[in-house]
């Protein structure tokens, strides 16, 4: 009962959200662990959508403390991470599954 | 192979802290052994049902159906605690006379115990899911898979030990005490799980408004610490919170409190804690 409560309330919140959902999209791919492009420029004060191509066979964990994101991004898929706003500032972001490799800033300006 | 530790460690402890702490919270309840344990291999089933599926949750919902699954996930898990702590509020001075009386616990009791295994359940499935994909991802890869996965089974092992010195370590403290404190750390998990929860939200697109950052103590602890990870489990700390976490999070620690007041039973004799 409660949870049948809880998912229509979610329903409720989905169909308010996807009206107030105009973020502008950016891309970022994984291959070969790496990120590509290493660096994003986003506007500051903004909530901003970034669209994670992940080309590699292996699933991966876009994750950023900093921008508050962590996302399970399977192999050979995408998927959407939304940040912000950010105040103005450098914004590391590592795919967990392979932080040696997989590292990339966003910078909000 | 210690990346691989660390990274399946990472994952294991959260839900092993939580395993712990509601192993210790239904100390001398009958049976709970049996609830644990279907929790936990609820958990695991459903963590590999959920990484086999995980592309399509990720595409559901316009992009957003991870962030949603996760915000539901812990929305359950919160009310489910909420449900528990009334109920030990109101039997859980019952169940500590008993255990003082006869050493063993009253028969009446199984309620909480279906909401605590779909809590451990819950926590077992959203963390499990991240180790099973991350393990699948090193199998996948072939070659140096082997010290990765040993290091992947390590650090299940790790996250397994540290659940049990969580559970003796609460196990510590004297009975009497024993309730208010597992009460006081489940509100706490409880509170910190609807904050991230609205965090969810906030990632989903769905819970926009109030979303400025009210404060920055990354340069104090950042949450990629142990420490910080730590406190991020137990007490919901953020290095980042944004308004709408801080006011959820008070709001279900009130929420919580009342409850726990109205639930109590109306006291029939002075507190037994004299007895002692």
């Amino acid at each position: 009962m409660r949870t049948t409560l809880f998912f229509i309330g979610l329903a409720g919140l989905l169909v308010f959200g996807a009206a107030n959902a105009r973020a502008q999209d950016y891309v970022l791919t994984i291959k070969d662990h790496r990120f590509t492009p290493t660096e994003i420029k986003i506007p500051a004060n903004k909530r901003v959508q970034i669209t994670v191509v992940n080309d590699d066979p292996t699933p991966e964990e876009f994750e950023s403390h900093e921008m508050k994101v962590e996302k399970v991004i399977p192999g050979k898929s995408k998927a959407v991470v939304r940040i912000g706003p950010l105040k103005p500032g450098r914004y590391p972001f590592v795919g967990e599954f392979h932080e040696a490799t997989a590292k990339g800033t966003v910078i909000a300006e | 192979m210690l990346g691989a530790l660390l990274i399946v460690f990472r994952e294991v402890l959260e839900a092993g802290l939580i395993v712990g702490i509601v192993m210790a919270a239904t100390r001398g309840v009958p049976g709970r052994g049996r609830w644990v344990t279907i929790g936990i291999a609820a958990g695991v089933l459903g963590a590999g049902v959920v990484a086999m599926f995980a592309g399509v949750i990720s595409d559901a919902f316009q992009g957003s159906g991870q962030e949603l699954f996760n915000a539901s996930v812990l929305g359950i898990a919160v009310l489910m605690l909420m449900w528990h702590n009334a109920w030990m509020a109101r039997h859980g001075r019952e169940i500590a006379d008993e255990m003082r009386r006869v050493g063993t616990a009253v028969s009446e009791g199984t309620k909480p115990l279906t909401a605590l295994a779909v809590v451990i359940g819950l926590a077992v499935l959203r963390e499990g899911s991240e180790v099973v994909l991350f393990l699948y991802g090193i199998m996948a890869q072939g070659t140096s898979g082997s010290a990765l996965l040993a290091g992947g089974v390590l650090g299940i092992a790790a996250g397994a030990a540290f659940t049990a010195l969580t559970y003796f370590g609460l196990l510590a403290i004297p009975n009497r005490h024993i309730f208010s404190v597992t009460s006081w750390l489940i509100a706490l998990l409880a509170a910190g799980m609807a904050a991230q929860s609205v965090h969810f939200l906030n990632n989903a697109g769905l819970v926009v408004s109030l979303d400025q950052t009210v404060w920055d103590t990354s340069w104090l602890l950042s949450e990629g610490s142990i420490l910080g990870r730590l406190l991020h489990i137990l007490i919901g700390y953020t290095e980042r919170p944004t308004e709408m976490q801080l006011l959820v999070y008070v709001a279900i620690l009130i929420a919580m409190y009342v409850l726990m007041r109205i639930a109590r039973p109306s006291p029939r004799s002075p507190m037994p804690a004299a007895a002692e």
